[in-house]
């Protein structure tokens, strides 16, 4: 086995297991490739990528261009507030426009859930997707579960609590379809508000208590608060969602184990997570952002060796 | 599908120990020089030299290393497989020493083509040698020979040279194998 199974990365519901492993080990090399000297291969020499964002982002777009150049392709980034979108170009055309110059992939972040797919099925570009909506963000979930992989030794079995804005969170979905598909446990923790209705028919358990759902995990995903996303108030106020939804050294200490803490990043400090605690050595946040480029590197080149000549 | 016998295991013991010597007449003591396998199957000979190195004529210490070269590959796309990756295994930079890159079959030229390009990732050489086992003459697509080599072997294009260790087959050969 050494192909994925599909020519896009749309979301992590189109892989299989055996998708996660290959991407995994592939990603292995590559994280041998970035202790090098000289951090570059050439293996995408005759490939154009096209980074395209549509929404906000810095540390994705960055890890993606990163990945990007150092397998040696050349990159073109594209974003909306600078471009032809304003004057009421559809996706579509502003896609095919960017492709007629000879682009091979796309990576793309967009704020409508599906955008990927829409656009999968319309141009012949291979599309990874970087981020749609609320729906998901396939490389976030592959490099937390690379992360947790590689600190805990395997995610099978392991209880993962993923805490607090669950509703507007595509990194949420995608860590649970990645991590269930690996064999591990999920439950979710936040205010009442911020969790999506039905969420139980993913086969995750709600949890309202944030003492519990750490004593039970194994690792702690923190989420952001996403507030750009928030067209309401679901919690009467910042200090009180850090009361009862942030994570802080008194409570981490309080616990009679050792967990894991994750943030998808970027933080708002001294709400979801204090400083203290995202700066310990329980946190791994900055691990998550190392592998981010490997991840995505095996991910883009995995993608580009289906792409034919 | 016929098959014949190239080295049986004792030509190929009598071969390392001669290709040691040639290593040692050269390198003498190592000191500036490292070994460095292709990966995936010029490991086990690169395995079977150093021990043989360092077992019987008493060479200390030879750095050593072993090489993935899929990354650097001319034919990424141009093949219906995705090329799998091994690893690489090389803790040390190779600015200034001379090298001796190591592998079983020497064919078209490609792969050490390949393989001096990913050495520039750990340091500029001194020198750059080429040990192979075999070397199919006549069959290079690439202006590449090997410095050293076990066996000369003129074979088709149909033709496939393939080589057995103890460590991955269970014994150690070199089969000419033809349709």
């Amino acid at each position: 086995m050494s192909e994925l199974s599909v020519r896009h990365l749309l979301g992590i519901k189109y892989l299989n297991p055996k998708d996660l492993e290959l991407i995994f080990q592939t990603a292995d090399h590559f994280k041998e490739v970035l202790g090098r000297a000289i951090k570059k291969v050439p293996s995408l020499r005759d490939i154009t990528i096209a980074n395209i964002f549509f929404e906000n982002s810095t540390r994705t777009r960055l890890s993606f261009e990163l990945a990007e150049k150092r397998l040696s392709a050349d990159v073109v980034n594209f974003s909306a507030a600078q471009s032809s979108v304003r004057k009421g170009e559809t996706l579509i055309d502003t896609v095919n426009n960017i492709l007629s110059m000879k682009v091979d992939m796309v990576v793309m972040r967009h704020p409508n859930p599906g955008a990927g797919i829409f656009l999968s099925r319309h141009v012949q570009a291979a599309i990874v997707n970087a981020g749609d909506g609320a729906h998901e963000h396939p490389t976030q979930a592959l490099l937390d579960s690379y992360s947790i992989r590689e600190r805990l030794g395997g995610v099978g079995g392991k209880k993962v609590v993923i805490v607090g804005d669950i509703l507007h969170s595509r990194v949420a979905l995608s860590n649970i379809f990645a991590l269930q598909m690996q064999g591990a446990e999920v439950r979710v923790c936040g205010p009442k508000t911020l969790i999506p209705k039905h969420v139980e028919s993913l086969g995750v358990k709600v949890e309202s208590n944030l003492r519990d759902a750490l004593q039970w995990c194994d690792v702690a995903n923190m989420l952001r608060v996403q507030n750009e996303r928030m067209d309401m108030s679901y919690f009467p106020s910042t200090r009180e969602y850090a009361r009862q939804f942030g994570l802080n050294k008194a409570l981490l200490d309080s616990l009679d184990k050792e967990i894991v803490i994750m943030h998808p990043g970027p933080i708002n400090r001294g709400v979801e997570i204090t400083s203290d605690v995202a700066d310990s050595d329980h946190s791994i946040i900055l691990n998550q952002v190392e592998n981010g480029v490997a991840i995505r590197m095996a991910v883009i080149y995995l993608l580009a060796s289906k792409i034919k000549q | 599908m016929s098959q014949k016998v190239l080295l049986s295991a004792k030509e190929i013991e009598i071969i390392l120990h001669r290709l040691a010597c040639q290593l040692l007449e050269n390198h003498l003591d190592f000191s500036e020089s490292v070994l460095i396998g292709l990966q995936p199957r010029g490991s086990f000979l690169a395995v079977r030299l150093r021990e043989l190195l360092e077992k019987e004529y008493k060479v200390r210490k030879i750095p050593f290393g072993l090489l993935d070269i899929t990354f650097y590959r001319d034919d990424f796309r141009r093949g219906d497989k995705t090329l799998a990756a091994s690893s690489t295994q090389i803790d040390f930079l190779v600015e200034g020493k001379r090298v001796v890159l190591i592998d079983d079959v020497l064919y078209t030229g490609r792969s050490i083509r390949a393989a001096l390009t990913a050495l520039q990732s750990f340091g500029r050489p001194g020198s750059i040698e080429l040990l192979t086992l075999i070397d199919r003459r006549f069959s290079r697509h690439l202006p590449i020979q090997p410095d050293y080599r076990g066996r000369q072997v003129d074979a088709i294009n149909a033709e496939k040279v393939r080589v057995c260790w103890k460590e991955n087959e269970g014994e150690d050969a070199v089969y000419l194998i033809s349709n």
